[in-house]
């Protein structure tokens, strides 16, 4: 019974990072049409940045606001100077350009910071309490609730929220009732880059510390736990996300770690068969 | 004679090498309502496109209340009171019906003339106002070319441009649509550049009338005189 009550936590709480990182992947896919396989790598830099300040200043806090600021600034660098000059005639070359950003953010890590662990100490502490919770778990739920939260808001409560929506669902139209699209999709690079940092900086004290590939295999969870969800759903992305964090804790738990890679893998093998939108994906609105 | 709200002059433009567009002129004064007739691959679209940014001409310029619109971008025009409702109507089928009329007015810096011209739009097409919360795809032919051209109205425009907007709809709702164009025309000085293939109904509202044909003007003239030209009629419009 612990070790259920144990497990379904622990699924819960990892879930719950892989949620805001398939958020992120649904942010820039709505907007961009490009899935961001650099979106981990980004991640990691950001994570370095709030180390560094963390080295530097001795206030971890200090250090994960500014991964956080590292992130956005991220998104912000990424959009300007490398997606918006990527055509879009071609869904590959996005794709492509986005994985040689992975090579390249790693190698710039690996030689900035160098190749060897470093050790990435959680916020607080780590063992469990009322209910299996442990206060790290909580601080994840918190931190994953109020930036869903928050994001929620904003795309359904605010004129800037109205004009991502329009500019990502239909942007010529957007263009003529004087919605900046362009502008839209840099914002929605920036706050998808800066809730990839947030879910970073969660889970890699998880692990086994930082690393230049320290989020390697957290995005592809993420991304399965957005294929899960469908591309094109906020909410089936939270689902997904937390749905991935469960299955995942629950074959580690009873079958053993090495078996959860393949779990993923099946996973997403599944869905892409069985239903290849995502189980949240809103039939597609025909356009007239 | 009042001074052009629009000037096309000499635009030639297209896609690719080939230009859709030989050196169109012409002019729509405020309060008049500008019938663009023509056959199918005639250019009409492509000319709309042209004179709301979404093309850029190779030669020629649009001007808008005498300013030059070269280096305005498309989503500044709105601003400028240039509205364009594009064929297939642009309603974006996953909003709702007053999302879609807010995005109208969203670039408006004076929102309480924002709010009541929504208002307003909400008694013109009564309708909407019944359907509010419903997306933009659940919405009939007829809701959907209301939605489109009541957004456009939020945004208090001086000049519209208009896509074959009876496309699929029904003769009643066509009419009632032309009546309603006129009737804007009259109580508020809109200028309509309109884009027609259904030529009786375009022409029952239209001041003036152009003829295009392969991508030029082949004849401009006050509505009623094309209403009446037999030999026009039968070589470029088919009735």
């Amino acid at each position: 019974m612990d070790r259920i009550v144990f497990l379904t936590v622990d699924g819960l709480s990892r879930g719950a990072v892989y949620a805001a990182m398939a958020l992120a992947l649904v942010l820039i896919w709505r907007g961009a049409r490009i899935v961001n396989f650099a979106q981990g790598a980004m991640a990691v830099a950001a994570a370095y940045a709030g180390h560094s300040v963390t080295a530097a200043t001795g206030s971890f806090w200090l250090g994960f606001l500014a991964a956080l600021a590292a992130g956005l600034a991220l998104g912000w660098l990424v959009e300007r100077l490398v997606m918006r000059h990527v055509g879009h005639d071609r869904p590959l070359n996005a794709v492509i350009v986005a994985l040689g950003l992975v090579l390249l953010i790693t190698a710039v890590l690996g030689i900035v910071y160098g190749n060897e662990f470093r050790p990435a100490p959680p916020a607080f502490d780590r063992t469990a309490g009322f209910a299996g919770l442990s206060p790290y778990d909580i601080f994840v739920f918190l931190s994953v609730a109020v930036t869903v939260g928050a994001l929620a808001v904003l795309f359904t409560r605010t004129k800037a929220g109205l004009r991502l929506r329009a500019s990502a669902f239909a942007p010529e139209v957007s263009r003529l009732l004087g919605v900046n699209v362009g502008g839209m999709l840099l914002l929605g690079w920036v706050l998808a880059a800066g809730v990839g940092a947030l879910a970073g900086m969660l889970i890699i004290p998880t692990e086994f510390g930082l690393h230049p590939n320290a989020m390697d295999r957290s995005f592809v969870v993420a991304f399965t736990a957005a294929v899960v969800g469908g591309l094109d759903s906020p909410l089936g992305a939270v689902i997904g996300g937390l749905a991935v964090g469960l299955v995942l804790s629950f074959v580690g738990g009873y079958l053993g770690d090495q078996v959860t890679p393949l779990a993923i893998i099946v996973l997403l093998l599944a869905v892409l068969l069985i239903r290849p939108d995502g189980l949240f994906a809103a039939r597609a609105a025909r356009r007239i | 004679m009042t001074a052009p709200l629009l000037e096309i002059q000499t635009i030639t433009a297209g896609y690719g090498a080939a230009p859709v567009l030989h050196e169109i002129t012409l002019s729509v004064p405020p309060r008049t309502i500008v019938a663009v007739l023509g056959a199918n691959g005639a250019g009409k679209t492509t000319l709309l496109r042209t004179v709301s940014g979404l093309l850029r001409p190779t030669s020629g310029a649009v001007r808008l209340a005498e300013e030059d619109l070269a280096r305005v971008p498309v989503e500044h025009r709105v601003r400028r009171g240039m509205a364009h409702v594009p064929e297939g109507r642009g309603v974006v089928a996953e909003l709702t019906v007053d999302e879609n009329l807010r995005l109208g007015g969203l670039f408006r810096t004076d929102r309480r003339d924002a709010r009541r011209a929504l208002a307003e739009v909400y008694t013109l097409f009564e309708p909407l106002a019944r359907r509010r919360g419903h997306a933009g795809h659940q919405l009939s032919g007829g809701e959907r070319q209301m939605l489109a051209i009541g957004r456009a109205l939020v945004g208090r425009p001086r000049l519209l441009l208009l896509d074959e907007p009876s496309l699929g709809l029904a003769p009643r709702v066509t009419a009632q649509l032309m009546g309603l164009l006129a009737r804007l025309r009259d109580d508020t000085g809109l200028a309509v550049l309109l884009v027609e293939q259904n030529v009786r109904s375009a022409l029952s509202v239209a001041d003036r009338g152009v003829v295009m044909s392969l991508g030029r003007v082949v004849r401009e003239a006050d509505a009623a005189l094309l209403r009446d030209d037999d030999a026009l009629r039968h070589a470029y419009l088919g009735f």
